[in-house]
Parts: C-alpha cells; sequence; structure tokens
C-alpha cells in the first residue's frame, strides 16, 4: 500500500507519519496535502477553547466517550505551549484522555505551538485534513486557552465550544472583552460549583443584550461539570441542533468555503514570500540592508519596493 | 534546522512514585524536546498506542515496582508487533545491576538508574540522532 | 535580644568575627537548611520571656505539646521499634514478621503488594508483573489468615499501610481476630486510610474524593464503636516528603489533610472528642538533623492550636499530635549503600530527638531493591544502639533550648501557617489537589533539588562527590517470578471452596448500601469479609458505585 492508501485506510502509523510530515514541514507535505484534499471535506470539526484549566482535557474525554458510542470515529489534536526558551515543551492534554488509548477508533495527537501564536500551531490546519482523509467522523482541535488571541481556532473549525467556568475572578471582564466573540456554542464547565450558576446568569445577560434584536440567533448555552460525567448529553444534544442549523442556513458550506478562501490567501502569501526571499537571498542579506538603511543611504520602502521591482523585472517565474 | 525529537515519557506498572518520571520530563523539555506525559499506571497497550499515534521518537519508562522485567520488555515486544520497532525504548528506576544486561537482550536500548545524572540521558538521545534523522 | 546580649555580639562582630572572615571567608556566601530555610552564623537567644516559653513551649505532655506527647517520654517507655515489611506470599511473610518478633521489634507493619493496594486481585490482569512485588499479596480473607498464622494479634500491635481499600483490609483483619478468638475491642494497631496524601504523591488511589472521604468517616465512625484502640488513620507527610517537598512543606501538607479529615467527620456529625484521639500522623526524617527536630516540634505545636481553637477540641488527647517516623527512602543512595547506614543513623537520631512515637528504619540496599535480613537486622540494631547507648532518651526533648533548634522552630510554623492560610483561600485541600496546587508545588522543590544535584550545588556522596569506580556487586533479595501464579491457584482454591450465594449476597447488600449515603459501610464490607469474597470483587463493587479517580498533573 502507498502512503495515501495507507492513510486513507486509517492505519495508525501512516497517520501519525502523515501528521509528522505536516508538523516539521518537511518536503513531502505540499504534495500531501494535495492528495489527501480531495479524500477529505466529511469530518465535523469542533474547536475547544477555553482558558488553562477550565477542563478542555476533560470534556473532550467526556464526548470521546459519548461520540464512540454512536460508532463514530475521532480523532483530536490537542495543542499545548513550546517553551520560548528551549523549545521544549511538555504535552500533557492526552492524560486526560488516556481511557481511549487502547480504542483504535479514537486517534489523539498532541502538538505544541513552536512559537505560533493564536492558540493553536502552525500546522493544525493541515493536521485536521490529514486525520480527515483518514476517515475521522469528528476531529477536536483543543487549543492552549489563553484568550482573546485564539480566535484562530475559529478558522479552522466548523463550530467552537468556548468553556467558562467559575472561579476565575474576572468573568465579566472577560466576557466584555469580547472572548465571547469566538464560540459558538457557550459551555459553563464545572457546575457542580456554586458559583457556576452566577456565570450562567452573567452570560444570558450579555447574550440578552447582543441579541436583543433577534433571539433566535442567541448561542446555546449548556451546563456541565465534565469531571463528574453532568451535562454532557445535553451539551451533545445542543450540539448536534447547532450544527443540523449550521447545515441547513447554508452557513456550513459558507464557513467551509471561508475556510478555502483564508488558506488560498495563506499559500499565496506564503508562496510569494518563500520565493521572493530566497531569489533575493533575504536570510544572507539582511544585515547588509540594516547597514544600508541605518547608515541613511536608503529610506526602508523605498529600497524594500527597489528590491522587488528587480524581482519581478529578472526572476524567471516558475 | 534540526529535527524536534518527541519523546514519551510513561510509567507502566500501578506504582505511583512518579518523582522521577516527572523531573524526566521536565528536565527533558528545559533540554529542547517535545515530551508527551500520560500519568501513573499505564497499560503496556496504551502506552505502546500513544507512542505510534503521537509518532514519537523514543519512549522512556520509569518504574519502581520492581515489575521491570516483565513490562519493559513487554513495550518493546508490543512495538515489534505494531511495526513500530523503530521507535526506541528507554527506561529508568530501581533496577538492580542484574537485570540490566537482561533488559537490553531484550531490546530496552539503555537503564538509567538513580544518581544518573540528566546529561547522560541527553547525551544517549542525541546520540540517536542521526538514526533518527535518517529513518 | 536583651541589651547585653546584643551589645556584647556587636563587639564580638567588630573584634572576632570581622577579622576571622577577612582571614578566612566562608565555604558558602550564604548557609541554608536542607530545605532552603535561611541559616544565620550564630543564633542567639530570642528575649524569650517566661511567658513566651510558657505559651510556644510548655511542658512535656502539656499543650501545645511541643516538647512532646507525653510527661516521661522514653524515660517511661522507648518508641515502638516497627520495621515495614511483607513480600511475596502471605507464608514468606508471615516468616519474616516471626523472625523480627525474635529480633526485638515491638511492632509488625505491613507492606502489602501494589494489585492488593489499588483493589485488584493476583488474576487480575492489571497485576501482571506486580504480585508480591513491594509487599505481600492479600485476595481473601485466606491469605490473611496465614500472614498472621502464630501470631496472637491480642499479643501485637499493627500497622498497615493500607489506604483506598483500607476498610477491606481492616475487615479482614478483624475476621482473622474472631477466628483466633481475639474481640474486637482488644485489637491494637493502625490502617494508614490516608487517600488524600495518595492523589498527591503516592498514587494507590482508587476512588474520586468524596466516596473516599465517606469510607474513612465509616472507619473513624465504626471503630470508635466497636475497635476503641484502633488508630484509624495515619495522617502522612512521609510519601509528600519522598515526592521532594520541603521539611515545611510536609508539614503543611500533611496537617491540611488533617483539617480535611477532621471536617468531613465534623460534617458527618461526628463529635470531634470521639474520633480526635485516634488520628496518628506519619512523618519522613531526613538528614538535615536540626531541621528535621524543629520539624516534629512545630507540627506538634500547630496542630495542637488547629485543635483547641478551631475545632474546638476539648480533650488534650484530641490536641496530641503522636506520629511515627521512617527514615528517609529517597535519601538513600544506590552508590556505596554502606553510607546508607550512617544517614539512617543521623535520620534516627531526628525522629528521636523530635520525639516519635515509633519509628521504621531503611535498610541501606533499599535503593536497589527489597532489603535482605541482614540489612533489616542492621537497620533494626540502629534504632537499638541509639535508645540504648547514645543516651538521648535520658531526658524529654533535649534540644529544647538551642537557639537554633528553637528559631528553627518559629521558621517552619511560620512557612507551614502561611501555606495552610493559601490552602483555605483555595477552598481547602481537597479543592486545593483538584486544581494541581499542592503537586505543582512539590515538583517545583523536587526539581530545584534535583537541579541543585546535578549541578553539584549540593553534595551528595559517593554520587556526586567522592565517588568510587566500581562497586562490588551486592545480594539483593529477588522475588520468585513464579509468584503471581502460585497467588492465582490459591485465589482459584478459594473461590471452588467458598459458598458462592453467600458472597453473592454479601456483595449485593454492599452495593445497595453503596448507593445509600446514609449507610455505614464496614458492618457490609466485613459481612463479604467473612463470606471470602475477595478484595478485588468487594472493591469492584464500590469501583461500579464511586466511579474511579484521575490524576492531575501540572509540569
Ligand atoms: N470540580 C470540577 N472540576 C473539573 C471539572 N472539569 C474538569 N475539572 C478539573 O479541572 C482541572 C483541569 O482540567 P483539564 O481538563 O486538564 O483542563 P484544561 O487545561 O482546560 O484542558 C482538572 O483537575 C479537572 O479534574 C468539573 O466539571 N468540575
Ligand atoms: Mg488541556
Amino acid at each position: 500500500m502507498n502512503r495515501i492508501d495507507s492513510i486513507r485506510a486509517g492505519e495508525l502509523r501512516a497517520v501519525a507519519r502523515a501528521l509528522t510530515c505536516v508538523e516539521n514541514d518537511s518536503g513531502s507535505r505540499e504534495a500531501l496535502i494535495d492528495e489527501l484534499f480531495p479524500l477529505g471535506g466529511r469530518a465535523l470539526v469542533w474547536g475547544v477553547t477555553g482558558a488553562p484549566g477550565s477542563g478542555k482535557s476533560t470534556l473532550v474525554d467526556r464526548l470521546i466517550t459519548r461520540l464512540r458510542g454512536r460508532g463514530s470515529r475521532v480523532g483530536v489534536i490537542a495543542v499545548d505551549p513550546s517553551s520560548p526558551f528551549s523549545g521544549g515543551a511538555i504535552l500533557g492534554d492526552r492524560l486526560r484522555m488516556q481511557s481511549h488509548a487502547e480504542d483504535e477508533g479514537v486517534f489523539i495527537r498532541s502538538m505544541a505551538s513552536r512559537g505560533y501564536l493564536g492558540g493553536v500551531s502552525g500546522a493544525t490546519g493541515d493536521a485536521v485534513r490529514v486525520l480527515d482523509a483518514a476517515g475521522f467522523d469528528y476531529i477536536i482541535i483543543e487549543t492552549i486557552g489563553v484568550g482573546q488571541t485564539e480566535i484562530e481556532v475559529m478558522g479552522l473549525s466548523d463550530l467552537v465550544l468556548l468553556i467558562l467556568v467559575p472561579g476565575m475572578g474576572d468573568e465579566i471582564q472577560a466576557l466584555k472583552a469580547g472572548v465571547m466573540e469566538i464560540g459558538d456554542l457557550f459551555v459553563i464547565n464545572k457546575s457542580d460549583k456554586d458559583e457556576a450558576r452566577k456565570i450562567r446568569a452573567e452570560v444570558d445577560y450579555v447574550l440578552d443584550m447582543k441579541y436583543a434584536e433577534n433571539p433566535q440567533d442567541k448561542n446555546p448555552v449548556a451546563m456541565t461539570a465534565a469531571a463528574l460525567d453532568q451535562g454532557v448529553d445535553d451539551l451533545l444534544e445542543a450540539i448536534d441542533a447547532y450544527t443540523e442549523k449550521l447545515r441547513s442556513s447554508g452557513r456550513l458550506e459558507k464557513r467551509r468555503r471561508d475556510r478555502l478562501s483564508a488558506e488560498i490567501h495563506r499559500i499565496l502569501a506564503e508562496k510569494i514570500e518563500s520565493q521572493v526571499r530566497g531569489w533575493l537571498r533575504v536570510d544572507e542579506r539582511t544585515q547588509q540592508w540594516v547597514d544600508a538603511i541605518l547608515d541613511g543611504v536608503h529610506p526602508p520602502y523605498r529600497f524594500i519596493q527597489k528590491q522587488l521591482d528587480s524581482f519581478f523585472r529578472e526572476a524567471k517565474v516558475r | 534546522m534540526a529535527k524536534t525529537i518527541r519523546i514519551l515519557v510513561a510509567k507502566p506498572g500501578l506504582d505511583g512514585h512518579d518523582r522521577g518520571a516527572k523531573y524526566i520530563a521536565r528536565a527533558l523539555k528545559d533540554a529542547g524536546y517535545e515530551v508527551i506525559y500520560t500519568g501513573i499506571r499505564q497499560s503496556i497497550q496504551a502506552i505502546v498506542k500513544t507512542a505510534i499515534q503521537e509518532d514519537v521518537d523514543f519512549i522512556g519508562l520509569s518504574l519502581l515496582s520492581g515489575a521491570h522485567n516483565e513490562l519493559f520488555p513487554g513495550v518493546v515486544d508490543a512495538l515489534k508487533k505494531e511495526g513500530a520497532e523503530d521507535i526506541i525504548v528507554f527506561g529508568g528506576g530501581v533496577i538492580p545491576e542484574d537485570d540490566i544486561p537482561g533488559l537490553k537482550t531484550r531490546g530496552v536500548e539503555a537503564v538509567f538508574t538513580p544518581g544518573t545524572p540528566i546529561q547522560d540521558v541527553i547525551d544517549f538521545i542525541e546520540a540517536q540522532r542521526p538514526r533518527i534523522e535518517s529513518r | 535580644m536583651p541589651k547585653k546580649i546584643e551589645n556584647r555580639q556587636k563587639q564580638w562582630e567588630a573584634r572576632t568575627l570581622k577579622p576571622a572572615l577577612d582571614a578566612f571567608p566562608e565555604r558558602k556566601a550564604e548557609f541554608s537548611t536542607g530545605s532552603w530555610l535561611p541559616v544565620n552564623r550564630v543564633e542567639v537567644p530570642e528575649s524569650l520571656s517566661e511567658d513566651a516559653y510558657v505559651e510556644k513551649l510548655g511542658f512535656p505532655g502539656e499543650y501545645p505539646f511541643t516538647r512532646g506527647v507525653q510527661p516521661t517520654m522514653y524515660r517511661g517507655r522507648l518508641w515502638t521499634m516497627r520495621q515495614y515489611a511483607g513480600f511475596g506470599t502471605a507464608e514468606e511473610s508471615n516468616a519474616r514478621y516471626q523472625y523480627l518478633l525474635e529480633q526485638g521489634q515491638t511492632g509488625l507493619s505491613v507492606a502489602f503488594d501494589l494489585p492488593t493496594q489499588i483493589g485488584y486481585d493476583s488474576d487480575d490482569s492489571h497485576s501482571i508483573g506486580e504480585v508480591g512485588k513491594v509487599g505481600v499479596a492479600i485476595d481473601t480473607l485466606s491469605d490473611m489468615e496465614i500472614l498472621f498464622d502464630g501470631i496472637p494479634l491480642d499479643k501485637v500491635s499493627t500497622s498497615m499501610t493500607i489506604n483506598a481499600p483500607a476498610a477491606v483490609l481492616l475487615a479482614f483483619y478483624i475476621a482473622v481476630g474472631e477466628k483466633q478468638g481475639v474481640a474486637r475491642e482488644r485489637l491494637r494497631g493502625t490502617i494508614q486510610n490516608d487517600i488524600l496524601k495518595e492523589y498527591i504523591a503516592r498514587g494507590t488511589y482508587i476512588f474520586p474524593p468524596q466516596p473516599s472521604l465517606r469510607l474513612i468517616t465509616h472507619i473513624f465512625e465504626y471503630c470508635a464503636r466497636e475497635v476503641p484502640l484502633w488508630n484509624t488513620i495515619s495522617i502522612s507527610g512521609y510519601h509528600i516528603r519522598e515526592a521532594g517537598s520541603t521539611a515545611a512543606q510536609e508539614v503543611a501538607f500533611t496537617l491540611a489533610d488533617g483539617i480535611a479529615y477532621v471536617k468531613a467527620a465534623l460534617d458527618a456529625g461526628m463529635d470531634v472528642d470521639l474520633f480526635a484521639g485516634r488520628l496518628s500522623f506519619f512523618f519522613n526524617a531526613h538528614n538535615d538533623l536540626l531541621e528535621e527536630v524543629a520539624k516534629f516540634r512545630a507540627a506538634r505545636r500547630i496542630w495542637a492550636k488547629i485543635m483547641r481553637d478551631r475545632f474546638g477540641a476539648r480533650n488534650a488527647k484530641s490536641m496530641m499530635l503522636r506520629f511515627h517516623t521512617q527514615t528517609g527512602g529517597s535519601t538513600l543512595t544506590a552508590q556505596q549503600p554502606d553510607n546508607n547506614i550512617v544517614r539512617v543513623t543521623l535520620q534516627t537520631l531526628a525522629a528521636v530527638f523530635g520525639g516519635t512515637q515509633s519509628l521504621h528504619t531503611n535498610s541501606r540496599d533499599e535503593a536497589l531493591g527489597l532489603p535482605t535480613e541482614e540489612a533489616v537486622r542492621v537497620a533494626l540494631r540502629t534504632q537499638q544502639i541509639v535508645a540504648h547507648e547514645s543516651g538521648v532518651t535520658h531526658t524529654v526533648d533535649p534540644l529544647a533550648g538551642s537557639y537554633y533548634v528553637e528559631a528553627l522552630t518559629d521558621r517552619i510554623e511560620e512557612k507551614v501557617m502561611e501555606y495552610l492560610v493559601k490552602i483555605e483561600e483555595l477552598g481547602g485541600m481537597v479543592e486545593a489537589i483538584e486544581k494541581g496546587f499542592v503537586q505543582k508545588e512539590i515538583q517545583d522543590s523536587a526539581y530545584r533539588y534535583q537541579r541543585e544535584i546535578e549541578k553539584r550545588e549540593r553534595i551528595l556522596v559517593g554520587v556526586n562527590q567522592y565517588k568510587v569506580d566500581a562497586e562490588p556487586p551486592r545480594e539483593i533479595l529477588k522475588v520468585n517470578p513464579k509468584l503471581r501464579e502460585v497467588q492465582m491457584k490459591k485465589l482459584a482454591g478459594v473461590r471452588a471452596q467458598r459458598s458462592q450465594t453467600e458472597v453473592e449476597n454479601a456483595l449485593d447488600a454492599l452495593e445497595k448500601g453503596a448507593r445509600n449515603p446514609g449507610v455505614n459501610l464496614m458492618p457490609l464490607i466485613l459481612d463479604a469479609a467473612r463470606a471470602y469474597g475477595s478484595l478485588g470483587e468487594i472493591c469492584g463493587v464500590l469501583r461500579r458505585v464511586f466511579g474511579e479517580y484521575r490524576e492531575t498533573v501540572v509540569l
């Protein structure tokens, strides 16, 4: 079997290797993604975001159990931060999901952010492609959970669960600051705690204000106690209903098209940049340029424009 | 750029003494590796499946209960069965000198006993780098 | 500080100290204890007024018990010498106990293997490789009968290191007593029964915190009524220290656990003086001798205050922190193992100066594996030499009044109180554990310690300095690798002989009881034990009802 067939058959090793290939951005990445692309598009992709310790991993673990109960296959990408000092990382999300470690229908992959900002890693999008092609029905992305910058996960998922928990102190602040723009569904986890009801009231209040005109568009809110496995069935029901709504209203389709257009822009920018950089030998010449600009010989914009002009004039575009 | 090495630090068996495993996990992170840590009481199957899904280059096993002669080679054998014998297995913990040669012949490539400086572990990992990068 | 002393100190600093320092700088810029508490060059008497003495130290056997829990301490009775032992089958462990009793040991301490500690039978697949390894394998009452064969339970006190399934092993013990004709009112001993430190440091948990606390409270209630001489819990700092905590963290987290148990029992409606006198503690003894002594003294003082002022205990017994000590396993080195005898001696002194009620001394070869009989004997002899030859037992709390020890006692108390306040802010100990706070604090200390060794900022003799090239091979005890099969055969035999309906009825009754929070489970577990229900079967029922705990890891 060749590499693509093995991935398509969901063979563990092949899928894992493909994920490494996209993660390390090794030479064959582009070809791999191109070949996998037509095989995908079937999986539903969920993003799960929320502050560290809010219970993302615990909830994902519980959701996996439910999805497996329906006979669906589940892929998980769990992102943790890389150390800015050593570049190393400790990837601990899957610890909470280890009860599924031996289940062939579940594939969990931990990824380090490797310096990428936005709560995911640079390769997360491609990793989703791989798991999609491997036939997983659901793909769940667990973000690092640092807050507002996690907007990125919206662009990778069909829907996003935003987890809020009691006892974070600054809830209202967070709500005002626009974190709630990220989520499609709001999950108030740790509902076993007394203050959970308070958060619920705050979330309802914010949503009532926001959707005073069109209350039917209000985001669904669920209460869970993931650690105690409570409220998860209701959450899943809410997700299903929401998904159905996305689908029937055409928003799912639109979201996926939007995702692809963002992807196209990204690829375009990446390719232009790498080709221009290569041709101009930017890496080796940067210091020279800095000197030239510092010496006052050239102003920065005009200088760079000149370089680009030379590229477009002389480079034989491949 | 050199490949980022990924290591699964795992505790098979039932003992809960994870001081050593956590130290190793943290020290390897500080040395620039990506470390997957899965907590105590992991079955052999769970360790092997995890290692494969995470596509790690190494599995570091830590055990203090004395069950190493059964469990360490158990992991090596299970990797073979899954066609993943290229994943390098090393171990640590309270392991009598006498047991080390036997573990090595059964595929545990290095055994680190208490008091081993972390640099020895790092040196071992780096010494395998060519093997890993040529895969 | 009294004026006269202060003036004299200034004079000394200028006249004597300065020239000396100029000529010979000290070895380090700053000195600290093994747990990083700052150490002054010379301690001088605080102005310890008469009032302060009475308030902070008092007299032994009286509040706040800083100087000890008994008025005469070792002049009255030496500590109990209790070597933790157990391996392989019940038969082999029984032989080791008989040997230890012959050698003059005064109490038994049972080590169970890991499957037993986690509530799995020997034939469970989780038990592969682990049966009989770190302790004795007990599957049913039948194994327990063999374990204590020829040992009259009214003549010994038995300590059992068992936590999550403590109720089951206590039931087995009571049932053995019944067979020997010893009434449960006369049984003496201790079960560890301290689940919180399992979540923090030791890892042999089964159920989540709430049902676990419920089981513990059941044991308190049941024993107060039925087994009045039994120590129902041994709240353990030992493993917290082994996991790498500092001395102050050891005390802080142990007392915080204790507070959680007291709260749970009070919430269940018990009167504090009814159970608090049966609470006991278990600490580690490390090499920093004087810091350890200060640690034990501070722990006693803090606990007395908490019990009296916070929980309103009236009975002096309820305020006394009685404790067992074990020398620090993690301080032993596999390199040059004979050096461990010296370490254990220092630690023994720490425990005795600290006023321990009982002591286990580690064997020199424990960093290599299970101890041999000869090594166990040397360890026991170490205690006996300190007890009978050193003379430190002749007076109570011999280090009291040492400027340094008193200052250190105060410093540790301060640190501990800071932690206790912090833990209350987090919502109590169970919360603090579930959030990973406690584990993280310990890990950070462990990491710091290990780094210091790696960088040789801390010297470990034989490990990072004074090494020898070739270590001679050592004899160590090997456990029969076929043990699991032996044990499985025995278990199958018991299953074949017992009345199956009796077992099933008992397990059904247990399951019903477990679903009803109002029912004390001890009598139901005892029924199942008498019917030769296995440990795994009994715990299996509880697993189904209570669920299983999953660890919180913060790295
Ligand atoms: N009380 C309570 N604790 C929870 C709940 N869900 C998760 N936790 C705990 O919160 C901590 C962090 O959970 P985790 O899933 O690792 O959070 P993440 O960092 O967002 O992935 C763990 O100790 C969980 O046991 C819940 O519903 N109630
Ligand atoms: Mg997580």
